[in-house]
């Protein structure tokens, strides 16, 4: 899921930016794509409901899904 | 013991003795044994009644197990198991007894599959099934088809001997288990469509991470034929190849329910699954197969999902987290370099000072030698410089002519004057008047 690699660069950008030596424009640079990647996290994170679908597999024997009502 | 009810109990009473060629008889395959019933069966040519009419050994021990097997229905048997033998043709054979008294037993091999492990000797086990002769040796054999060993004995070895064999392929070990995913996108199911464990699991998930999509996978999970149920789901799973994880199990149930997750083939189809395992079979004391080869054992349905999914709530707590760890991170870097740009500044400017300094020290220095050299502190200690009309100075008598008008410059300054006689020489001690000499 693209939502765990975001956090994971976010938390080195994070690392990064704790680093003294780190110079203004690098600094400036990652903060800004901390920025953009924070905000593809949090909007993986919207609202959804779980769906619940049923593995099936056709008569070829070929496998889908098909919605699980129960 | 309870057999010999029926047809056959009616018969025994009777006296073999009065009564031979009856016994002899084969039981009639259907009906009441009707005594002295066709008793020309005994013997196509015999009737056993006289020397002359002997029948046939084999008349006597096939006549014996008709009889024996028309007089006992299929029954469960209790004894302590001796002699177990398996033989390479795939039977196996042993006795029951008790202190009192033993019979000699058989399972043919097509019986085998449904006994889940041969016996040990010195087991206690009941064993059901039909009571016959072995015709060749005119010994009473019983024929097995089921048994059960005291305390689930058989399960138990059967259970032991499957793990010693999943051991020694190394499906087991604690290297081999797979990390399950934190941000599962879809999770396959495999459970019974119906079972509370899939209610269980459904809840769990849309209650802390409802971005997972949810894939049911449905088998049968206890009973016959849920073992290859198991194994086909799981097949299946595999070739779909979209799962991110698998959860196998079903709720709670009595030990023998979970019998189809301590399949071998189950939990070597486990073992095999292509994407990380939990296993859920609900039941907390006991540790079945699958629990062993999965790459995490839950130990309710509940739990395999909450360990499956992470909670929502926690992760926007960590993105916020982030985010001001971010802020604080820039603000620092920011703080760091206006701390350094003044740094930088007072440094100038202390290096600037001290070049000012420096200069100003030198020039006073240098003002200071100059002021030395100056006829004005000749002036200033009373002398006066005598200066031509063109400002020349006028330093040797023999310069003034009488009338000569010249000036004098003296400390606070300037008088006109005029020389009012020729100059009166002194002695020739000045360089000048050298040259005259």
């Amino acid at each position: 899921m693209a939502y765990e690699q975001d956090v994971q660069r976010l938390e080195q950008i994070i690392a990064a930016l704790d680093r003294r030596d780190l110079d203004l424009d690098e600094a400036l640079r990652l903060f800004e794509e901390g920025v953009e990647r924070l905000r593809a996290a949090s909007s993986a994170l919207g609202a959804a409901e779980a769906s619940v679908r049923q593995l099936v597999e056709q008569a070829d024997g070929s496998l889908g899904l098909a919605d699980f009502n129960r | 013991m309870t057999p010999a009810r029926g047809r056959a109990a009616s018969r025994h009473p009777r006296d073999a003795a009065t009564d031979a060629p009856d016994l002899f008889a084969p039981a009639p395959p259907t009906g009441a044994g009707t005594a002295g019933a066709a008793p020309s069966a005994a013997g196509v040519n015999a009737t056993g009644e006289s020397a002359q009419e002997a029948v046939a050994v084999s008349t006597l021990t096939e006549a014996a197990r008709d009889v024996l097997e028309g007089a006992f229905a299929p029954l469960w048997v209790r004894g302590e198991v001796s002699d177990f033998k398996a033989h390479r043709n795939g039977h196996w054979y042993f006795c029951l007894r008790d202190a009192a008294a033993q019979v000699r037993c058989v399972v043919w091999s097509r019986n085998r599959q449904r006994i889940p492990a041969p016996p040990d000797d010195g087991m206690q086990v009941s064993a059901r099934g039909q009571l016959s002769v072995y015709t060749a040796r005119g010994d009473m054999q019983f024929v097995v088809t089921a048994m059960e060993a005291a305390g689930d004995g058989l399960w138990r070895k059967a259970l032991e001997l499957s793990l010693k064999r999943l051991q020694a392929d190394g499906l087991t070990a604690p290297e081999r288990k797979r990390p399950i995913p934190s941000f599962p996108s879809r999770i396959a199911v495999i459970t019974s469509p119906d079972g509370a464990a899939l209610r269980d699991i459904i809840a769990v998930v849309r209650r802390r991470w409802p971005l997972a999509e949810l894939v049911v996978v449905p088998a049968k999970v206890q009973g016959e034929g849920a073992p290859d149920e198991l194994i086909a789901a799981l097949g299946r799973v595999n070739r779909w190849g979209r799962a991110d994880t698998v959860i196998v199990g079903r709720g709670g149930g009595a030990r023998e329910d979970l019998w189809a997750f301590n399949d071998e083939r189950v939990a070597r189809t486990l073992a095999a699954c292509t994407a990380p395992t939990i296993s859920a079979v609900g039941h907390e004391v006991d540790t079945t197969l699958c629990d062993l080869v999965a790459d995490l054992r839950a130990p309710t349905p509940s739990a395999a999902a909450e360990a499956a999914v992470p909670v929502l709530a926690d992760e926007r707590d960590r993105l916020a987290g982030l985010a001001r760890n971010l802020r604080q991170g820039l603000t620092a870097r920011a703080v760091d370099m206006r701390a350094r740009l003044e740094l930088s500044h007072r440094d100038l400017r202390r290096r600037g000072e001290q070049l000012l300094e420096s200069r100003r020290a030198r020039l006073e220095a240098v003002a200071g030698r100059l002021h030395a050299l100056s006829p004005l502190a000749t002036l200033a200690r009373g002398f006066a410089v005598a200066r031509g009309a063109n400002g020349e100075p006028l330093t040797s008598a023999r310069q003034f002519s009488p009338g000569l008008t010249f000036a004098l410059m003296l400390r606070d300054g300037r008088v006109p004057a005029k020389a009012t006689g020729s100059p009166e020489l002194s002695a020739p001690d000045a360089p000048v008047s050298e040259p005259t000499e």
